[in-house]
């Protein structure tokens, strides 16, 4: 063979080289890094992100229609399942466009309960954040501590609802009951004993109140220590600075809500805009953001847990002061208790309706939206009247986040998708319902 | 929230005249029924007239209105009837599966858009809705030129209730698995599936069958009209007696944790 033929065969093998330069990668829906079961598909140019297209629904349960099929009250459960994160805040909306519905007015204790709930929430959501967040982005350390942290609102949880996580502790017209005088104890075993069992149980002695009250005066101190390990990390800034900005702009147009449109600079958040709950009544902060970028979406969330404590503290305080009732007194929407039950023809005859009924809701529609720690929760309500719903559709603040996936990886690198999937803080529960 | 809902509905009939239908307001959020034909117009003006700025669509989902209304509990003459209340041949959510799927009657306005806006700068919500003019292959124009963030909605709304948006630059299916048929949303889908799939370890290989269980809900679907809100003597007498049991609770001291309450 001659030279020349051989070169050009080299040339025409280079060209197709070029050709097939773009390339599809498959990310998830088994990957650590996914939170859950996002499946990606990334058009790659070499290293770098052509395009994103997430595949969800695999998760998909259908909560929206299972709903259409039973009374109101045994919906609630379904909720927590949503945002497996930040279950109370879940039930918050929903409960929420019931009572704006029903038009019932809650006991005021009851307010306070949801606010003080809400915000532990919050943190725990947080606390999981920066746990998932870290261990994605190599600071492994970081899910040991805020596990640890988490562990105690999983137990007031327990404490209150009788469940770690899926509480189902709010309902129409209050919650479901008081907080308890008592703090369940540590017993002594092999492992924990003596001085360790004691330290353990020190803030268990007292009640639930006093419980949360110690876990709030002293995270503060925890979250120093989360700080001093990430935010001047040059590793950390290196994966998040500048990592995915968003614009104000393309924030509001995209439908981001929460930390994801306060980050871009943008102050808005529900809790002091259309308050609700006891959220005009304590005194917090809001922290914005200015760059729109991963970093900032993480100095915001750390923010945020510090400023839930703040609240925290002022609704142990007034939950102390004002003992009373948790749950309306209408045996039309609530249930009586089992005293009453016991001495009352008419409250056994109301509980019997409600448990094999239910009530109906006068007809209607409605829209309700808490600020849950991802963003803003909606729940829109179709009522035609009966003891069901006629549809209900949640406004889960991970939808529309993850549909901007596409917009902010793009010219990014492969691993800048993890830092940008770990700040949009998605769980799939409540991006697929 | 400035405006009373008096000015503010003066306003939208003032700029959109007959466009526009206006709704309830519930929970200072008003309802907006906007024509299909004006559909785009409307919402663009929405978004970017002064007196409006809806800068963000929050929420967008479909409504099916097939069997709104309807109830499988008869409760107008109950107590001379005795048991025999349910309602025959209507089949709410649940009762049914796919080979005994209700045929749906021809309902007007039976697809409904309904979305939610949010003006950061008036601090206001607004609900915009509007129907779909063919209930057999329902078209509404797309929103997504207007607001962004009505790509993934639209797709969620056309996956599940089969409303098509035209001029939707991406309309795939969003929710539902690779390759399913149907829209599951829709009033006359059934509530559980009809085929099974399981590995039978004689024949040794997956098999396909019909469900063995039974379609069936434990509550029937219930609309009363009455009793619920303190309208009768009964109503505010029992009211009273919960109160007055409230107050005695309050009083005496060992009952302060309230027990459990079912």
């Amino acid at each position: 063979m001659s030279s020349l033929p051989q070169s050009t065969q080299a040339a025409q093998k280079q060209t197709e080289m070029a050709e097939i330069r773009n390339y599809t990668m498959n990310f998830g829906p088994q990957h650590p890094a996914a939170h859950g079961v996002l499946r990606l598909i990334l058009e790659m140019d070499g290293e770098t992100i052509v395009r994103a297209d997430p595949h969800i629904g695999l998760l998909h349960r259908a909560t929206e229609k299972l709903a259409e099929s039973k009374p109101y009250n045994q919906t609630v459960g379904y909720l927590d399942r949503l945002d497996y994160m930040s279950m109370m805040c879940n039930e918050h909306a929903y409960v929420r466009a019931i009572e704006q519905l029903l038009g019932i007015e809650l006991p005021p204790r009851a307010q306070w309960i949801r606010t003080m709930f809400d915000e532990l929430t919050r943190f725990s959501n947080h606390l999981l954040w920066i746990a998932s967040c870290g261990l994605d982005l190599g600071a492994m350390s970081m899910f040991i501590y805020a596990f640890r942290e988490r562990e105690m609102i999983m137990d007031m949880y327990e404490a209150v609802s009788g469940a770690r996580m899926h509480a189902n502790y709010y309902r129409p017209g209050g919650v479901y009951r008081d907080l308890p005088e008592s703090m369940p104890k540590y017993k002594e075993t092999p492992w924990t004993k003596g001085k360790d069992l004691k330290r353990r149980n020190e803030w268990r002695e007292g009640s639930l109140l006093d419980f949360i009250e110690a876990f709030a005066k002293d995270v503060s101190s925890k979250i120093d220590i989360y700080e001093t390990l990430l935010t001047d990390n040059r590793i950390w800034k290196q994966r998040t600075v500048n990592i995915g900005i968003v614009s104000p702009e393309r924030a509001v147009q995209m439908g981001f809500s929460g930390v994801m449109l306060r980050g871009s600079g943008i102050e808005w958040d529900l809790r002091k805009k259309q308050p609700y709950a006891m959220y005009d009544q304590v005194d917090f902060d809001i922290p914005v953001g200015v760059n729109g970028d991963c970093y900032d979406r993480y100095l915001l969330r750390v923010e945020e847990m510090r400023q839930s404590a703040r609240i925290i503290l002022q609704c142990v305080d007034w939950l102390r002061k004002n003992p009373g009732h948790v749950m309306l007194k209408n045996f039309k929407i609530a249930p009586p208790t089992r005293e009453e039950m016991k001495d009352d023809m008419e409250a056994l005859i109301h509980h019997f309706k409600l448990f094999t009924e239910g009530y109906c809701v006068p007809a209607g529609e409605t829209y309700a939206a808490v600020e849950a720690p991802k963003g803003e929760f909606g729940c829109y309500l179709v009522s035609d009247g009966a003891n069901k719903p006629f549809r209900l559709h949640f406004r889960a603040p991970g939808f529309p986040h993850l549909a901007g996936m596409d917009e902010m990886t793009q010219g990014h690198m492969l691993a800048d998708v993890v830092a940008i999937i770990c700040t949009l803080d998605l769980v799939f529960g409540e991006v697929d319902r | 929230m400035t405006d009373t809902p008096k000015t503010v509905s003066e306003l939208f009939i003032s700029r959109f005249g007959d466009s526009v239908t206006i709704g309830a307001t519930q929970s200072g959020i008003m309802s907006l029924d906007i024509d299909v034909e004006h559909w785009l117009k409307v919402c663009r003006a929405l978004r970017d007239e002064e007196d409006f700025s809806y800068e963000q669509l929050t929420d967008l989902c479909g409504v099916d209105y097939l069997g709104y209304g309807q109830s499988e509990w008869e409760t107008e003459q109950a107590s001379s009837e005795g048991y025999s209340r349910g309602v025959v041949g209507n089949l709410g959510p649940g009762r049914f599966d796919w080979a005994d799927r209700p045929e749906a009657d021809q309902v007007e306005q039976r697809f409904g858009i309904v979305a939610h806006l949010l003006s950061f700068k008036h601090n206001k919500r607004l609900r915009i809705q509007c129907f779909a003019p063919d209930e057999g292959m329902p078209i509404v124009p797309s929103l997504v030129e207007i607001w962004n963030s009505v790509n993934w909605y639209e797709r969620e709304a056309f996956d599940l209730f089969g409303i098509v948006f035209e001029g939707h630059p991406d309309l795939r299916r969003i929710l539902t698995d690779y390759g399913f048929t149907g829209h599951p949303f829709r009033k006359d889908f059934p509530l559980i599936g009809n085929v099974a799939v399981r590995y039978d370890s004689r024949k040794k290989r997956v098999v396909y069958e019909p469900v063995e269980i039974e379609s069936r809900v434990l509550v029937p679907r219930v609309i009363r009209s009455d009793s619920r809100y303190k309208t009768d003597d009964v109503d505010l007498a029992a009211d009273e007696r919960a109160e007055e049991l409230a107050a005695n609770e309050l009083a005496s001291p060992e009952h302060t944790g309230s027990p459990e309450t079912n």
